[in-house]
């Protein structure tokens, strides 16, 4: 039986973890790739790196990064953040990252959706949607939730499908931060709409809303603050979803 | 010992050279090519494969004489091969993404997009899944029954001849996860991202 996956997510910022993480004996608190490796080691099914270095002169940082990650770490790996083309998705398969996730590209042009699954498969190819409630609906907002498009998040996820996403990472501005557990209807809506697996992102804050999140729909959940600040070990949330009858891979 | 990495414009291979890499240590040579005299002189082959069964096939027959070799080398001088998700399927007669496509016809079967039941069953199959050993193959040496694999694709191996297959994991059915037949082996899972049962997997075909 297939597994659903629990997903670390690490803020990397010129090359560096943004985010503590309050792991005793870690030499640089600071080091994605040190991360990395603990949370490979701890049991994590996927680790994602979100790149959110501001200027372009610093993006090289990150292919150092996923380069050295990419040698210890032998999960999958999905880097983010400021990816724009296909060149870029290119430079960041080439560094070792098993998936790429595309998020404004994709909504300002399809077509580089479209191009980089035909060109790299499908299967490394994540489009991920940053999703505000508005009113009844959710609009799709770009540029790291600056920017409101007025796109409707269903739609947009129809869209990413036949487009050839092969995977979607739905985050929800509302909850984001908030550590009051993801948004439940929109994670429902979402999958339900689409075939292909959906990855919950945005406020978890305990064990029972990952197991929430599954419940919901999504394939894998991801979590950053509660495994960054050590408030729940990859190890105890397995157990935890175990527990409830999830499958998870122990 | 000479490991050979088939290199044919295949999409990303860095994660299979990263994890036969860190298996080889300075015991066993790792070579990245696609130079067929290094190809023929190995001893044992790697064939990878990301993306499409037409565009995998695509790239092997544009690099002239690959095709040619890799036969020499494996149905003729019955070298070790291992293949790897689309690796692995281009071993069939034929496979149906994209459009029809000739594939090596290495084992006898096709390659066919997996019933996902009216979308009871997401597709890609993306993640960890338990692969089922219905047959001892050399590369499951110290391997246990219902290991965690990692898993990423659309479509699925149906060998003519169930007796090659080795392992199958249940996604919708029994998919054929791991064949061997004499001296071919395949996964349809990466053991290159399968964490440290799927670097023992390497480990094991390097030490064959």
């Amino acid at each position: 039986m297939l597994k659903n996956r629990i997903i670390p997510c690490l803020d990397v910022k010129n090359g560096r973890v943004v985010k503590g993480i309050n792991f005793v004996d870690l030499k640089d608190a600071g080091d994605p790739v040190e991360q990395a490796k603990i949370y490979s080691d701890g049991g994590a099914d996927e680790i994602c790196f979100l790149d959110i270095t501001a200027s372009n002169e610093n993006r090289d940082t990150i292919y150092d990064v996923v380069k050295r990650t990419s040698k210890n770490c032998f999960v999958p790996l999905t880097v983010g953040g400021g990816v724009r083309s296909t060149e870029d998705i290119y430079k960041l398969l080439n560094c070792g990252a098993d998936k790429v996730s595309i998020n404004t590209a994709a909504v300002q042009n399809s077509k580089v959706v479209e191009e980089s699954s035909k060109k790299f498969g499908s299967q490394c190819i994540v489009v991920a949607m940053d999703a505000k409630k508005n009113g009844e609906n959710w609009e799709i907002f770009t540029h790291g939730g600056r920017n409101p498009t007025g796109i409707d998040a269903i739609q947009f996820a129809n869209k990413m499908e036949g487009s050839g996403a092969g995977e979607l990472l739905v985050t929800s501005m509302d909850k984001d931060g908030t550590q009051s557990g993801y948004d439940i209807d929109l994670m429902k809506k979402i999958s339900s709409n689409v075939n292909i697996p959906v990855i919950a992102s945005g406020g978890v804050g305990t064990l029972d809303h990952l197991a929430e999140g599954i419940s919901a729909g999504a394939s894998a959940v991801l979590a950053a603050s509660i495994f960054h600040y050590g408030s729940y070990s990859l190890e105890e949330a397995k157990q935890y979803l175990a527990s409830k009858d999830i499958p998870v891979r122990i | 010992m000479n490991v050979t990495i088939v290199d044919y414009n295949s999409g990303n291979i860095s994660s299979v050279i990263n994890s036969f890499k860190e298996v080889a240590k300075d015991k066993v040579n790792i070579e990245v090519t696609s130079d067929l005299n290094k190809i023929k002189s190995s001893d044992k082959v790697v064939l990878p494969g990301q993306g499409s069964f037409k565009s995998c096939i695509d790239a092997l027959r544009k690099i002239s004489g690959l095709v040619d070799t890799l036969n020499e080398l494996t149905i003729s001088n019955k070298k070790p091969l291992l293949g790897i998700c689309v690796g692995l399927q281009m071993f069939a007669d034929i496979g149906y993404e994209e459009t029809e496509t000739k594939g090596l016809g290495w084992i006898p079967g096709k390659v066919s997009k997996i019933d996902n039941q009216n979308g009871k069953y997401k597709l890609p199959h993306i993640g960890w899944n338990e692969i089922n050993i219905v047959k001892d193959s050399k590369i499951f040496k110290d391997i246990e029954n219902n290991s965690h694999m990692y898993f990423v694709h659309s479509y699925e191996f149906v060998p003519e001849d169930k007796n090659v297959i080795s392992a199958t994991t249940d996604y919708s059915s029994n998919i054929v996860c791991s064949v061997e037949k004499e001296n071919i082996f395949g996964t349809q899972f990466h053991p290159e991202k399968s964490d440290k049962i799927g670097l023992k997997i390497i480990d094991n075909f390097i030490n064959l």
